[in-house]
């Protein structure tokens, strides 16, 4: 059973695709793009479509998704935990 | 899905262009006249107003783009016929004559000087023949280069960048080699994706007039900005689904261009195509707003992929909406017309959604109402580009 996917193997991050990820269930990730699954430990609860780092994010750190540019870190995210507006912030407006 | 013989049933208009509905509507060019355009769509049955709030001390490019879209909506090829009724009799006439170019039924009727009262009387006896007549018109097989499909996602989660988007990329990928005309546009929600957009683009020419019109809406939003856009780009919705900032959200964005076909051109808000292919429209994220402008631009059907559960429709642009969100789909399974979820589930491929998607916008086509046209959808949302005089 699939619980996230990824869209490349170079993201730091992946979009949680079930209902109900509570931390410490583990977790089986799909790779899109290179078609390779992956499996990781939710640190955090994890709501549907929302992100999971699957990389360990220092402050300041560049988040990428799709293979690009997507935020910069604001607050260091460790590997399994949740990615969203209150650790990431948009370098745009 | 081998496209290479596919045709669809519609409706052959006047011009040559061909529409997959037949409705006969009752166009207010201003606010004043929404009471006398109601009242004749309610006595004659079978007509349908487009009521508005706008209209009224518009003036320069805001006016141009006001009569732009009300004549490009008339002239829409779903609109067998219209009737145009205005405060004023000179702009119903101007707003009527760029209708009939396309030489389709029209009549126009000014309130001043009559009132409401013998507005409806006099509108009403030409609705109803207008409707009487197109009740007979029959909807005849074409080849698919006849279609004309747009795009725009709404209420954008993660899973629309995953699964609903490049379920539309997937199509659009498959309709361009035969020679439909395609249109996307959301200048804002590239932000962060524009560089890809312009990579797509077939000649220099099509990239500095992408470039330009996307520079322009970036300065508009310098100007106004507060910080975080104020929760609007990406909505508080976005945000709910799980979507962090306009890069994010501009990159599943533009999976709805699929990953073959190129940009032949570039057109400002309402302006009309002039050939096949894949167009980028200068044009707001809103959801109402830019599909209301892709009616205005001549486009017969759209692929609206959503994540959160957007349930905007049209009046006359049937809206058919995708989602890929399994809880979205459960909670509101009463407006998604094409359930793709099975592809987060890898129980579906890229190549099957695409088909089970293009099925549903044959079927469509061919006269099945939308979840949206059931509904009673009827979002028709005017662009402004600045305040009144």
């Amino acid at each position: 059973m699939i619980h996230f996917v990824v869209h490349d193997e170079e993201d730091s991050v992946g979009v949680v695709v079930v209902e109900g990820v509570k931390a410490g269930d583990t977790l089986t990730g799909w790779i899109m793009d290179q078609d390779k699954e992956i499996t990781f430990k939710a640190a955090s609860n994890i709501p549907i479509g929302h992100k999971l780092a699957i990389k360990a994010l220092a402050k300041d750190a560049t988040v990428i998704k799709y293979g690009t540019d997507i935020g910069r870190v604001v607050a260091a995210i460790g590997v399994g935990e949740h990615a969203h507006v209150h650790n990431i912030k948009t370098k745009r407006w | 899905m081998d496209l290479s013989k596919a045709t669809f049933w519609g409706y052959k208009r006047e011009n040559g262009r061909i529409g997959v509905r037949n409705h006969v509507i009752i166009l207010p060019v201003d606010d004043l006249s929404n009471a006398a355009a109601e009242a004749v769509a309610n006595n004659i049955k079978g007509t349908l107003a487009l009521p508005h709030p706008y209209g009224r001390l518009q003036f320069g490019a805001d006016l141009d783009l006001h009569f732009r879209t009300l004549i490009g909506t008339g002239a829409n090829p779903n609109v067998a016929a219209v009737v145009v009724i205005c405060i004023e009799e000179g702009w119903a006439k101007k707003v009527a004559d760029g209708i009939a170019a396309t030489g389709k039924p029209v009549a126009y009727f000014g309130i001043e000087q009559h009132g409401d009262h013998d507005t409806i009387l006099r509108a009403s006896k030409k609705a109803k023949e207008f409707v009487q007549w197109a009740s007979e018109l029959r909807r005849e097989e074409r080849p698919l280069k006849d279609l004309w499909v747009s795009t725009k996602c709404g209420e954008s989660d993660t899973t629309s960048g995953c699964g609903a988007n490049p379920t539309v990329g997937n199509a659009f990928d498959k309709l361009y080699p035969h020679g439909t005309t395609l249109v996307f546009g959301e200048t804002t929600e590239l932000t962060g994706g524009e560089h890809l957009v312009a990579a797509r683009c077939r000649t220099d020419e099509v990239r500095k007039k992408f470039q330009f019109m996307f520079d322009r809406y970036q300065a508009l939003v310098e100007r106004h900005k507060t910080s975080d856009l104020s929760d609007s780009q990406p909505t508080k919705g976005n945000i709910e689904g799980g979507l962090t900032t306009i890069e994010e959200k501009a990159l599943g964005n533009i999976q709805k261009i699929g990953r073959e076909c190129l940009i032949d051109g570039v057109i400002d808000k309402a302006e009309v195509p002039t050939g096949p292919g894949l167009w980028f429209m200068d044009s707001s994220s809103a959801a109402a707003e830019m599909v209301t402008l892709c009616a205005a631009s001549g486009f017969v059907v759209h692929l609206f992929p959503t994540g959160q559960g957007n349930v905007i429709g049209n009046p006359i642009l049937p809206v058919i909406k995708l989602c890929a969100n399994p809880r979205t789909v459960r909670t509101m399974s009463e407006h998604v017309d094409v359930d793709v979820s099975g592809l987060l589930r890898k129980e579906m491929s890229p190549d099957q959604a695409g088909d089970a998607l293009l099925e549903c916008m044959f079927r469509t086509a061919n006269g099945r109402l939308t979840a949206a046209e059931a509904l009673g959808h009827r979002e028709f949302v005017l662009t402004r580009l600045f305040e009144s005089a």
